[in-house]
């Protein structure tokens, strides 16, 4: 096993979705560092600090104040500093446009938020196993595409 | 005369690399006691003369024969699951053990241990991956992707595509080629041809 934590961002508005997010990452059989932000511009401010150790999973609400999901979905996948790092959306819509689009934008990972907490844990063990096997298998990131 | 003579055998070990790998054109950091990385490849005669070197000492090179053995299996994995003959139709327990030569028990005990997930799924998401990149090539309906993946049907394939990605393939065909279509606008329906040497090794 490695020992190393998987170091993990999360942005979300809501405080009780931040906390339940940090208790089911707790729980899971991976170590994780978790961080987490409220809004989209505090995210990209704390990501374009030059000393920030870049996460290697980014979960992002769609619906933020001040700045997107949406948006920061974009800047991030159009800098060349964070293309490599994996985007889960983690959302309360369900529309199967909304999922499209932001796949069709370069997320990896969308994440219909879940009303049960053993749900929410199945589901943050099952997006850090298989980013973890695209990571030590050398896998095509292009592809990485994984819905819930 | 006798002298007690105290020495600390970090500095020792450190003092002997440094003395024996003087002069080879390697760069290194000693990152701990017992360990030493190097900041670049280095060739096998080079490796083999660092290993004579340090074999006076009675320092001996590890290789840790159970992060090999799990390499070893994620290439007949992988062998597999590119394979295009009947071979690949056989079952995988038998396949691995044959080739590796354990019993599978112990194969898929380690495997289990250190890598996350099982065999049986990391099988899963290899033909998965291929899966994806021949939708993605555009060359294949789904029954023919099916057919050479091994599924016993269409149906089975698109099942399990959509348990292990979430997306029926047809969606997945879909967002492709909108990506594409974003990625290089005007450019409609580049075709990539299957490179499965560049994505699994």
């Amino acid at each position: 096993m490695q020992n190393l934590p998987i170091s993990v961002l999360l942005a979300d508005d809501d405080e009780d979705d931040r906390i339940l997010f940090q208790e089911a990452l707790n729980e899971i059989k991976f170590k994780t560092e978790v961080r987490t932000v409220g809004d989209g511009r505090s995210l990209m401010e704390y990501l374009n600090r030059p000393e920030v150790k870049l996460p290697q999973v980014i979960f992002l609400d769609l619906n933020m104040p001040l700045k997107s999901g949406m948006e920061c979905l974009h800047e991030l996948k159009s800098s060349a500093r964070f293309g490599n790092i994996a985007v889960a959306i983690y959302s309360t819509s369900a529309s199967e446009e909304d999922i499209e689009e932001t796949f069709v934008r370069g997320a990896n990972v969308y994440i219909r938020k879940p009303d049960d907490f053993n749900e929410l844990k199945r589901i943050l063990e099952k997006v850090i196993t298989i980013n973890w096997q695209y990571h030590t298998s050398g896998l095509n990131r292009e592809n990485f595409l994984l819905s819930f | 005369m006798n002298l007690y003579l105290k020495f600390e055998v970090n500095s020792l070990f450190q003092k002997v690399l440094e003395n024996e790998l003087k002069g080879l054109p390697v760069s290194y950091t000693v990152p701990g006691p017992g360990e030493l990385t190097f900041h670049e490849l280095v060739p096998d005669e080079v490796l083999e003369a660092i290993r004579a070197r340090l074999d006076q000492y009675g320092i001996e090179i590890l290789e840790n024969p159970k992060a090999v053995l799990i390499q070893k299996i994620k290439d007949a994995i992988i062998e597999l699951v590119y394979r295009e003959d009947s071979l690949a139709r056989c079952k995988v327990s038998v396949y691995l053990s044959e080739r590796l030569r354990f019993g599978y028990g112990y194969l898929s005990k380690l495997f289990s241990e250190s890598t996350f997930t099982s065999i049986e799924n990391y099988l899963i998401l290899q033909k998965t991956e291929r899966a994806k990149h021949l939708i993605a090539s555009q060359a294949l309906t789904f029954t023919e992707i099916a057919w050479k993946l091994n599924y016993s049907s269409v149906a089975h394939f698109s099942t399990q595509f959509k348990n292990t990605t979430g997306l029926t393939p047809t969606a997945f065909q879909r967002i492709i080629n909108k990506k594409r279509a974003v990625a290089a606008p005007g450019q409609n329906g580049v075709q990539l041809s299957e490179h499965p040497v560049d994505n699994a090794f």
